[in-house]
């Protein structure tokens, strides 16, 4: 027997973990061959356009739909109703949101529209262009009713009730205290306090949601080519709501044009497209333009917090009294709802500190809006905005360095694991030792320095700081323990094929933020072979393990651990077929550069193709009885805590001319914590694009909407996206913080750049102003809230 | 809605064709759907996002806010052909390297871009990058490593790929 202890996936030789290996699916985007659900079409497909709702809020009173059927091309006219008797509608509620109501969805609108944009009528014609003609002839009578768009008073008792049914407008309540609140707030040597609002804004994937839907009769099979990041919830919900056996559906998503959060929710856009197949026996495709996106993709964010701050003369933090008020559209969104960016607001207000006393409430409430749910960062940015912002304004109270006062209340290093207040447990954390290297990174004390030299000249630049902290790679106390059918495992299949080589299916799927890279980095690291050697299946349910797909920044932390098991698999499987044929122990065998070594002394004995061959091809020359099995498959869930927290802290640096009130950005830093970081180029580019959606929603980005609930500005030429001229160069840095709860360590990474940006942005903004009197504390902090901010309009 | 359809004779990635098309149908449709070159992608159709970007004539412009009846007798290349000609080469390595894409969606669009402006200015500083670049949306990658990409391109011996 071997005396060498058998190394974990991290101690292997070659190792790809760590290395900024380029991701090898990125050349075919490169090249134009890119297979993204809008580039499918099948024989015989026809297209579907929708009428939507002109009005927030209205009853329909008749459909005549006689000249849109007679129009050129027209396939079929479908109504609510029409839609409904094969779909069943949908109700986004979680249990153990105690108390959480909604009402049933419908795929197309039944009886009452209930947001401008809502999709009332569906037209399938032979080409997009014909339907869209036929949309015009339909005669649509509606009876307009008043619209609720207001949250602050959607609870009033005059105030009409958007689903009479439900008894009031209220979604979810709920209620998170610790310590004495009152007690600590009576005592306070400061307080501080002030009012957020956050404006809807939406993801804008560049590529809009779009299904392909192929319904074969023959074998009741629906296949879909959909536009989402989590197929599997995907393949179940059309089987439950159409009525299919699960086995019988299969989605598919090879590329995926942005997603965001925004496609992993119900739309009934898509419902109705697969239902159309079902009736119409064809394919047929549905895809967004940009106005349909703008009315009919999730929105995010949309909330009012109120917050106080208590302190101690000496800054020490002793808690946050937190009211948010959030404004969730017309229904709560299927099936994770709308209640869990709130929710997530409530228990992490305050959570980088070490803070006793904590209370939030929270109300999530229906307005006649397009519905909103969970995008990127969900519910960081708000959370961490009035956290850290509460901070820079006490900080200029007290008199100290918003620094200091931040490193005075940390969780410290060394004291974890820790319990926060509002009940979440951190495995381990790096506040101290991030906000040094930030410190450092920056230049703090010499930009302070050029910041006061050009304030005498008139110039008014600002820093702003913002630290926050994770929930990433949640575990079934998400979704499952609430009854919704979203798996927070994934699994992973590896075969070797003769050659030798290795085909990795898994359930995890790309959106571009490189998983097949990552999987592919880990699983040649622990089967001793090149990365080219292995080629990577995603995003097809028919082909892959079952998952819960990519939410939640779970790819490296879920997948990548589920990913060395099945290496690991894989190789005792060749192992034991090596050792079979060698005639010796698979525990005196080991794997490195495509062959079979002895782990003694690392003599070369066979090769991994020369395994192959004599599996598949010549199971003749092994032991009698011996059946080598070559195809593994391993699934895991989060071990542990519920959810892998990270950690990281944000520096933003802007110059406001307070004469536009443009805010110009200089320069944007990062240091975050995700754990092991397998691939830091990746890390690195997560974060960059993270911190550009934060910048957006920090700045730019809203989704206006007139006071009788009509948006205002559904277009790329009127809502704006932050473009290359506008945003700073984005340095990251890391630390590592492993988790100990799996082999390979890593915890998520793909919203830590939204999560904080906001915050740091409005600090530097406040920074910058602050000599003038100024202070914003809503966004996007445009040209207007600045300029009014200082009493220049 | 007219249903005359209209001739159209044009050169595609330096291949003749003559066509029927109806007088509304964008370039970028006629792009995708009847040649099927899928890699001009369609993100808003109003010429805001610039994910159609192609060639016209040697010139950038968006298929969205193109007839295809407007191509008469136009040259108009597209990522396909430009990706197998080989002019791109070493743009496309250096996005590549510096992971200057994630979803790719606006890639082929942003490729198109970038290389105009190294036709314009074979040594943009980044400042002129952003600024060259600014027509093209991308929603994944914050830009930053899209303009060390092409920062890379035209400080690293490579003009030859942009000529």
């Amino acid at each position: 027997m071997s005396e060498k202890p058998h190394l974990s996936v991290l101690d292997r030789p070659n190792s790809y973990i760590g290395r900024s290996v380029p991701r090898p699916n990125a050349r075919r985007l490169l090249a134009g061959r890119g297979q993204y659900p809008s580039n499918v079409s099948l024989p015989r497909m026809v297209h579907v356009a929708f009428a939507r709702s002109p009005f927030a809020h209205a009853r329909i009173v008749g459909v005549d739909t006689e000249a849109a059927r007679q129009a050129p091309g027209v396939v079929g006219v479908f109504v609510g109703e029409d839609i409904a008797k094969i779909c069943q509608p949908w109700v986004g509620t979680l249990e153990h949101f105690a108390g959480m109501k909604s009402a049933p969805q419908y795929p197309l609108a039944h009886n009452v529209v209930r947001w401008q944009g809502e999709p009332v009528v569906a037209v399938v014609a032979q080409t997009r262009a014909l339907a869209e003609d036929a949309l015009e002839l339909l005669l649509i009578d509606y009876e307009e009713l008043p619209a609720v768009t207001d949250p602050e008073t959607a609870l009033d008792p005059d105030t009409p009730l958007i689903h009479p049914e439900l008894g009031d407008n209220l979604v979810f309540g709920s209620k998170v205290e610790a310590g004495d609140i009152e007690r600590a707030f009576a005592e306070a040597d400061l307080v501080v306090e002030d009012e957020f609002h956050f404006g809807r804004h939406t993801g804008v994937t560049l590529e809009p949601r779009v299904v392909v839907a192929d319904y074969d009769p023959s074998e009741e099979r629906l296949t879909a080519y959909h536009g989402t990041q989590t197929p599997y919830q995907m393949q179940d919900v059309y089987a439950r709501h159409l009525g299919l056996a699960e086995e019988n559906v299969r989605v598919v998503v090879k590329d995926i044009g942005g997603a965001f959060g925004i496609k992993l929710h119900v739309h009934g856009e898509e419902m109705t497209t697969c239902a159309l197949s079902m009736l119409l026996k064809r394919p047929v495709k549905w895809s967004a333009d940009r106005l349909e996106s703008f009315v009919s993709d999730i929105h995010a964010r949309d909330h009012r917090v109120r917050a106080r701050l208590a302190l101690t003369k000496d800054g020490r933090i002793l808690g946050y009294d937190v009211d948010d008020l959030t404004g969730v559209g017309a229904y709560s969104v299927y099936p994770r709802t709308s209640a869990v960016e709130g929710n997530q607001v409530i228990k992490l207000v305050g959570a980088p500190y070490t803070q006793q006393h904590y209370r939030a409430v929270l109300k999530v409430v229906l307005q006649n809006k397009n519905v909103m749910s969970q995008y990127r960062a969900v519910g960081h940015p708000i959370a961490f905005t009035v956290t850290e912002a509460l901070v820079d304004k006490a900080a200029a109270e007290l008199g100290l360095d918003p620094m200091e006062l931040r490193a005075r209340n940390y969780v410290p290093d060394d004291a974890y694991p820790y319990k926060s207040a509002s009940g979440f447990t951190y495995e381990g954390l790096s506040l101290q030792r991030s906000l040094e290297k930030l410190k450092e990174m920056i230049g703090y004390p010499e930009l302070r320095e050029e910041q006061r030299g050009l304030r005498d000249k008139g110039v008014y630049r600002g820093i702003g700081i913002a630290t926050f902290v994770e929930i990433t790679a949640p575990g079934p106390a998400f979704y499952g323990v609430g009854g919704a059918r979203i798996s927070s495992q994934d699994g992973c299949s590896m075969k070797l094929e003769p050659s030798g080589k290795v085909q990795l299916a898994i359930s995890v799927n790309e959106l571009g933020q490189g998983t097949e890279t990552i999987v592919a980095q880990i699983a040649a690291t622990e089967l001793g072979i090149a990365m080219e050697d292995i080629r990577v299946v995603t995003g097809d349910t028919g082909a892959t393990p079952y998952g819960g797909a990519a939410w939640a920044s779970r790819g490296a932390a879920i997948g990548g651990e589920v990913t060395v098991r099945a290496a690991r698999a894989l190789r005792d499987s060749i192992l034991e077929v090596a050792g079979a044929s060698l005639q010796t122990s698979p525990s005196e065998l080991d794997l490195r550069d495509s062959l079979v070594v002895s782990r003694e002394d690392g003599e070369e004995l066979i090769s991994l193709a020369e395994v192959g061959r004599i599996a598949y091809f010549r199971s003749d020359t092994l032991p009698p009885g011996f059946q080598p099995q070559l195809s593994v498959v391993r699934h895991y869930s989060p071990q542990g805590l519920p959810f892998a927290f990270t950690n990281g802290v944000h520096a933003s640096y802007v110059e406001v001319d307070v004469d536009t009130g443009l805010v110009r950005l200089l320069n944007h830093w990062v240091v975050e914590d995700c754990g092991r970081v397998l691939n830091p180029k990746l890390v690195d580019e997560q974060a960059r694009g993270g911190v550009a959606q934060g910048i957006g929603m920090a700045l730019f980005e809203e989704c206006l909407y007139s006071a009788d609930g009509q948006l205002t500005n559904g277009s790329l030429a009127d809502y704006l996206v932050p473009l290359s001229s506008e945003l700073p160069d984005i340095e990251v840095a890391h630390i590592e913080t492993p988790s100990q709860y799996s082999e390979i360590g890593a915890k998520g990474a793909g919203e830590a750049g939204t999560a904080a940006s906001p915050a740091a942005i409005m600090n530097a903004v406040n920074d910058a102003i602050a000599p003038l009197g100024g202070r914003v504390t809503a966004m996007p902090m445009t040209p207007e809230r600045i300029l009014r901010s200082l009493k220049r309009i | 809605m007219s249903d005359i359809n209209y001739e159209l004779n044009l050169t595609v990635n330096g291949e003749r064709g003559s066509f029927r098309v109806s007088p509304r149908l964008s370039l970028a449709d006629f792009l995708r759907e009847e040649l099927h070159l899928t890699g001009t992608h369609v993100g808003c159709e109003q010429g805001a996002c610039g994910a159609c970007t192609v060639r016209y004539n040697g010139d950038q412009v968006r298929a969205c806010l193109m007839y295809a009846v407007q191509a008469e007798g136009a040259e108009v290349e597209t990522i396909e052909g430009i990706t197998e000609s080989g002019e791109l080469a070493a743009l496309q390595e250096a996005f590549h390297r510096n992971n200057a894409l994630q979803c790719g969606f606006c890639t082929p669009g942003m490729l198109i871009a970038a290389a105009d402006l190294l036709k314009h200015n074979p040594s943009p500083d980044r400042d002129q990058i952003r600024a060259g670049i600014s027509g093209n949306y991308c929603r994944c990658t914050g830009y930053h490593s899209i303009v060390d990409a092409v920062a890379e391109t035209c400080s690293g011996g490579t003009k030859e790929a942009t000529q």
